[in-house]
């Protein structure tokens, strides 16, 4: 519906029709403001939990609940303001409004979350610490964070890439050749399912240091599933490929680079997606026990000082961090995968 | 008709080939399988030459071993009189099945055979010469599975051409397409082959399609699979579909066959 009550708003610059017929380049941009429902209601939401900060008195000693109401202010506005002008925002306004519903439950948990921890007290505190809380611990800790965040990375990426690699050599070894398969096959199965974990008080004596033992038992728990999934991969290539491949004057080393190995990627992608998640495990827990860097171990030490605001702040981080390599990973297989039909969508 | 004749002449860029007493078998759970029995087939450079056999009497074997994809359990195979050892890009295939690498575009599979050589560096217009030639020009950069049957198979085809082979082997290749299409790739088949002057042998579950297409038609027994007859089909291109000759060859076929009943 369209609102011409904000005519005052400056031109964008109006085509021809605009100009016949009313001679006023704002009215182009009014035309395109349309009201959504769900993007008022996601505003009213967050501009509740604002006003449930600052309503009653917090019952603990938390300086940044009039900060965070402020932006729960300032968030309720965009929100209003993005979803009304949709259609003149594009892309960024087409965003927010297809959000908009998770907004207005986010808005809505949020401001249960505030009534329920920092003014009445319905959960007990220390366990479960307000929003104001936690947003403190961003602006008042956050180097530190930041610091347990890029060691963390540092050495996920190390011994994924190290994992990552052998794995997939491993795999497409054994897969090729049998003399390889039939070396490998035996250890891989005896040594395989083991978790990788169960190496911790093992290799933090035998490495050098906690990072390098922590590097490894990464790339043990990334290599398994890659090797088996790249060898079950380059294993099931359908003889008709070499066939073809054979009859066009293929050698062995196409055979393997351009048949066995495009053809098992789907596999091996596979693998890296169990690979990536067998091994977030071990980084927190080869963090907690030896490393004394990254968010495992932040984690661990806020434990130690029953700040569980910290620990939630550290939480969201990692889930963050974890999101976002898996969806890096998706972006990449979609990329080399992009011959497949109906890959899902992360 | 004057065209006709010229065009029946093969041209000499073909390789003959020589199947002598090639027998084969497969070992299936410790039996054994005999699937050729003392098989002799004499093709010369630039012939036309079809197989038809029973379902599962060994012709598909038969070009695998002329492939090189397998050696023959007895007998030898000779192209121009040099014995086939292993697979070569001068036998190219087509399979029943177009095989296209679903991982590559049209254009990437059609490069497959020069890229495997080692020479697409140089040869590129070759591609796009033999993507033109099938009339999929417009989908160079598709992937298989955005193709029907039909145009996977001509992608096939032109893998197979690509290459120049001297002897073009084809395994059912129209067998799993709508009548229309197969029809008309026929067609193209027979005017492909008198374009480029190679050797082709054809297994085809299809009579009609064998006389349309070949310059002799070569019968199998059921497995093991012996020749039962050797059909010179003396009928000048473009064939017709209604030639009664063709029709009375056909009777004869269908008679070998053991379906003469039916007809
Ligand atoms: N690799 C193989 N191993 C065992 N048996 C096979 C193999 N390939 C083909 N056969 C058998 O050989 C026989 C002939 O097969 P094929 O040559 O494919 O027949 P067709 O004449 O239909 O093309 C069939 O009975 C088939 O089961
Ligand atoms: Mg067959």
């Amino acid at each position: 519906m369209p609102t011409y009550s904000a005519s005052e708003i400056s031109s964008l610059g109006g085509d021809r029709e605009t100009a016949l017929i009313a001679g006023d380049g704002g009215l182009q941009f009014v035309n395109k403001l349309r009201f959504s429902i769900t993007g008022i209601g996601a505003g009213l939401a967050w501009l509740a939990f604002g006003l449930s900060c600052l309503r009653w008195p917090d019952i603990g000693d938390w300086p940044r609940t009039e900060a965070v109401a402020y932006t729960a202010f300032a968030i309720a506005g965009g929100i209003a303001i993005a979803t009304t002008a949709q259609a003149a925002l594009g892309k960024f306004g087409d965003g927010v409004q297809r959000r908009a519903p998770w907004l207005f439950a986010l808005g809505v948990f949020l401001t249960l979350w505030e009534l329920a921890t920092a003014k009445f007290g319905w959960l007990p505190l220390p366990f479960f610490p307000p929003p104001q809380s936690i947003v403190e611990v961003y602006t008042d800790d956050l180097p530190k964070l930041l610091d347990s965040a890029f060691a963390s990375v540092k050495l996920q990426l190390g011994g994924y890439f190290i994992g990552a690699v052998v794995g997939f050599l491993t795999g497409v070894s054994i897969g090729w050749s049998r003399l390889a398969g039939y070396w490998v096959h035996p250890i891989l199965r005896f040594i395989g399912p083991l978790p990788a974990t169960a190496w911790l008080p093992i290799a933090f004596f035998t490495f050098p240091s906690a990072w390098s033992a922590s590097t490894f038992l990464i790339a043990l728990a990334t290599g398994f599933p890659v090797t088996v999934l790249t060898w079950s991969g380059v294993a099931s290539v359908s003889t008709a490929y070499y066939d073809v491949a054979r009859t066009l004057g293929a050698k062995p080393s196409f055979l393997v680079t351009k048949v066995a190995i495009p053809a098992a990627l789907p596999h091996v992608f596979v693998g890296l997606f169990m690979g990536l998640g067998a091994s977030f495990a071990v980084l927190v827990v080869a963090e907690m026990i030896g490393v004394k860097a990254g968010l495992g171990f932040y984690l661990q030490w806020a434990q130690g000082w029953a700040s569980y605001n910290n620990m939630y702040a550290a939480l969201i981080v990692m889930s963050l961090l974890c999101s976002g390599a898996i969806t890096l990973l998706f972006k990449v297989r979609d990329r080399l995968l992009v011959w497949q039909k109906g890959v899902v969508k992360w | 008709m004057v065209a006709l004749a010229t065009a029946f002449k093969p041209a000499a860029t073909g390789a003959s080939l020589d199947v002598k007493g090639v027998s084969h078998a497969f070992d299936i759970d410790g039996s054994v399988l005999p699937v050729l029995d003392d098989v002799s087939i004499s093709v010369a450079s630039g012939e036309f030459v079809a197989l038809l056999g029973p379902s599962g009497c060994g012709k598909s074997t038969l070009l695998r071993l002329v492939a090189g994809l397998e050696p023959p359990r007895a007998g030898t195979l000779d192209e121009d009189g040099v014995a086939i050892t292993g697979p070569y890009p001068s036998r190219v295939v087509v399979f029943q099945d177009p095989t296209l690498f679903p991982w590559r575009t049209v254009w990437d599979n059609v490069a497959l055979g020069l890229e495997a050589q080692g020479v697409l560096k140089t040869q590129r217009h070759r591609v796009d010469a033999a993507i033109d030639l099938v009339g999929l020009g417009a989908f160079r950069k598709a992937y298989p599975h955005q193709l029907s049957g039909g145009m996977a198979q001509r992608v096939a085809l032109a893998r197979a051409l690509v290459n120049d082979p001297r002897i073009l082997v084809l395994d059912e290749p129209l067998g799993k397409l709508d009548s229309l299409t197969r029809i008309t790739m026929q067609a193209e088949l027979v005017s492909l082959w008198q374009r480029n002057g190679f050797t082709a042998l054809l297994v085809t579950h299809d009579v009609e399609e064998a006389l349309f297409l070949a310059n002799r038609v070569i019968v199998f027994s059921d497995r093991p699979a012996r020749v039962t007859a050797d059909i010179t089909v003396d009928r000048p291109y473009p064939r017709h579909r209604g030639d009664p000759h063709l029709a009375e060859l056909r009777r004869q076929i269908l008679r070998l066959l053991g379906l003469d009943a039916t007809w």
